[in-house]
């Protein structure tokens, strides 16, 4: 294509949309909207990935030791864990460590009663591994194992909140992939209704273009520019409201659930737009290019 | 070249056909007016050669290419080598006049530079270069056909269809006009104007082709041992009647039937293929 045609092809496209302005605001108001709960959903389960992650990362399996174990041992032990695929780290916590942590936890503002344990670790038999894991869902067949292993007294597992998360989110993702469909099939629906009428308006005129020695090509492409034009426009309003908002969306969460605030760790809205802003592009010149090409094979057999 | 055989054309199953068996041949270089009488077929004669209407007999052979042989997507590249004046001027409404003229250069993919030179040029020999912004809506009938030329001759065209490109003009603007397609067929176009306008006709003393209710009543040609010899300018033969009464319809087809000679088209056969690019 020469340089010449691109810019006139660019050009009648958003002229189109400029003669067609009732309907090209409609379904540049479709696809904002489209796009910005397309962007939220996006948000929330990336948000909710990073938490499973982070869970995930967490302490998995604690491994306790029969009394009277050797060092040489507990090694063995360290080293059996560390061959596991499923183990991303390990790491050894003596009796003393354990029980510094533990008096920090429950006795934190109680003090004197943990004083009053005063030099003796009531935890002294509490040697333990901790392990990390990189694939949660392996967890129960890593205890199993351990549990197996010799000298190894007692598994303990923790809490499944990894597990649950990972349900919650996957919940999120089918309903927001479900709204997310429909929104789609709307916004696909409206543009290429609004294509439609540019080229019944246009009819006559492509008649005499036809005439004058104009493709096929030449005729449809402003329309296929009109469709793009109209999916940009539409995808980068709701992408501004969502960095705008952002921020606060996370404050507003943060405080309203603070008594899981442990678990929330929210990510930074450049880390989230990373991907967020080529995907919600790409969808919406992706919608904009659909809803084009089928009204033209509709209408445009010139 | 331009040769028709037998085509005929009926855009209705009942009804009299608006062309019946005609044949014809104009030559590369060729300048030639087609003449007749209002709904005699010169419109539909015109449509028929550019592909915008499909003849429902006989076939149309334009530059060596037979037209029922173009695919549908080799028509674009076909129709550009044709420039049209259309008779309803076809302007696009919601473009200006540059535009308008300039659309016919976007379309073959001229670049932005010469079309800036192009234009101005060619609407200034037409005379509205001070108009290149208004809409087609606000010109009168004679700028508009002004228009339709400027586009019709921007691309330099190797055959020019004008279908009553002076229809609309006082006598001045009509001979401006004229002398512009003139020259242009001086250039090399081949060129075949549709008018109503007997005094330019005869005064141009070029090759008149007759039109009556569908047929072709005189291809303006003289069939001598080499070949034919066009009679230029003469509607003098059946100038009478051409704006005067029309004759029974039976009697005219037959005069026209045995008016045209099919024989030149063997003489000739042999140029079909050297007109091709
Ligand atoms: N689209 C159409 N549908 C049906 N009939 C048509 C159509 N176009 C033209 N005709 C008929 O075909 C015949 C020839 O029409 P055409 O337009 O070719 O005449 P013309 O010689 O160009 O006349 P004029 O000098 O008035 O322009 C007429 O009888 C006309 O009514
Ligand atoms: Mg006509």
């Amino acid at each position: 294509m020469r340089i010449s045609t691109f810019f006139y092809t660019i050009k009648q496209g958003i002229v189109n949309i400029w003669k067609n302005k009732m309907f090209s605001l409609a379904s540049v108001a479709t696809m904002t909207a489209c796009i910005f709960l397309f962007g939220l959903f996006y948000m929330i389960v990336m948000n909710f990935q990073a938490m499973v992650k982070d869970a995930e990362s967490g302490v998995a399996v604690t491994v306790l030791f029969d009394h009277g174990i050797s060092e040489q041992r507990i090694e063995e032990i360290g080293e059996l864990i560390d061959g596991r695929v499923e183990v991303s780290r390990y790491e050894f916590i003596s009796s003393q460590e354990a029980w510094d942590y533990f008096r920090d936890i429950y006795f934190d503002g109680n003090e004197k009663v943990a004083e009053s344990f005063g030099a003796d670790n009531p935890l002294a038999n509490s040697a333990s591994y901790a392990v990390y894991m990189n694939d949660i869902s392996m967890q129960s067949a890593l205890v199993t194992y351990l549990e197996s292993v010799d000298g190894v007294r007692e598994v303990k597992q923790s809490a499944t909140v990894a597990n649950t998360l990972t349900d919650f989110n996957r919940l999120i993702g089918y309903i927001s992939a479900g709204v997310i469909l429909i929104l789609l099939c709307v916004a696909i629906f409206l543009i290429s209704n609004t294509i439609a009428v540019g080229i019944s308006v246009r009819r006559e005129e492509i008649g005499i273009m036809k005439l004058i020695g104009a493709t096929d090509y030449f005729v449809r492409a402003p329309f296929v520019v009109e469709g793009i034009v109209i999916g940009l426009i539409g995808a980068a309003i709701p992408l501004g409201i969502l960095y705008v908002i952002y921020g606060r969306i996370v404050t507003y969460v943060a405080e309203k659930f603070r008594f899981i605030g442990g678990m929330m760790s929210f990510l930074t809205v450049k880390e989230v737009f990373h991907t967020l802003l080529p995907v919600a592009l790409v969808l919406g010149v992706g919608i904009g290019l659909i809803g084009s090409r089928i009204t033209i094979r509709k209408h445009l057999k010139v | 070249m331009i040769r028709l055989e037998h085509v005929s054309k009926s855009y209705t199953k009942e009804g009299l056909p608006a062309l019946h068996d005609v044949s014809l041949q104009i030559n590369a270089g060729d300048f030639a007016f087609i003449v007749g009488d209002s709904g005699s077929g010169k419109s539909t004669l015109i449509k028929l050669l550019l592909k915008e209407l499909e003849p429902t007999a006989g076939t149309i052979t334009i530059n060596g290419r037979k037209l029922n042989k173009i695919r549908r997507r080799q028509i674009p590249k076909f129709r550009r080598d044709i420039g049209v004046v259309f008779q309803d001027f076809r302007l696009l409404k919601d473009r200006n006049i540059y535009q308008n003229v300039a659309f016919a250069q976007q379309v073959i993919g001229e670049s932005a530079r010469n079309i800036k030179k192009n234009v101005p040029k060619i609407l200034s020999q037409v005379g509205l270069a001070a108009k290149y912004r208004s809409y087609p809506r606000q010109l009168s009938g004679g700028e508009q056909q002004r228009v339709a030329i400027a586009r019709a001759l921007i691309n330099r065209p190797k055959i020019l269809l004008a279908d009553e490109p002076t229809g609309n003009l006082d006598a001045k603007n009509a001979w401006e006009i004229m002398d512009l397609l003139d020259e242009i067929n001086r250039d090399g176009t081949t060129v075949v104007v549709v008018t109503h306008n007997l005094e330019i006709v005869r005064a141009m003393n070029k090759r008149v082709i007759q039109m009556q209710k569908g047929v072709v009543r005189d291809d303006g040609a003289d069939w001598e041992d080499d070949g034919p010899v066009y009679r230029g300018g003469q509607v003098s033969t059946y100038g009478s009647d051409y704006f005067g009464e029309q004759p029974g319809l039976a009697g005219e087809e037959s005069a026209a039937d045995g008016f045209f000679r099919e024989g030149p088209f063997l003489n000739q056969s042999g140029d079909g293929g050297g007109d091709e690019d």
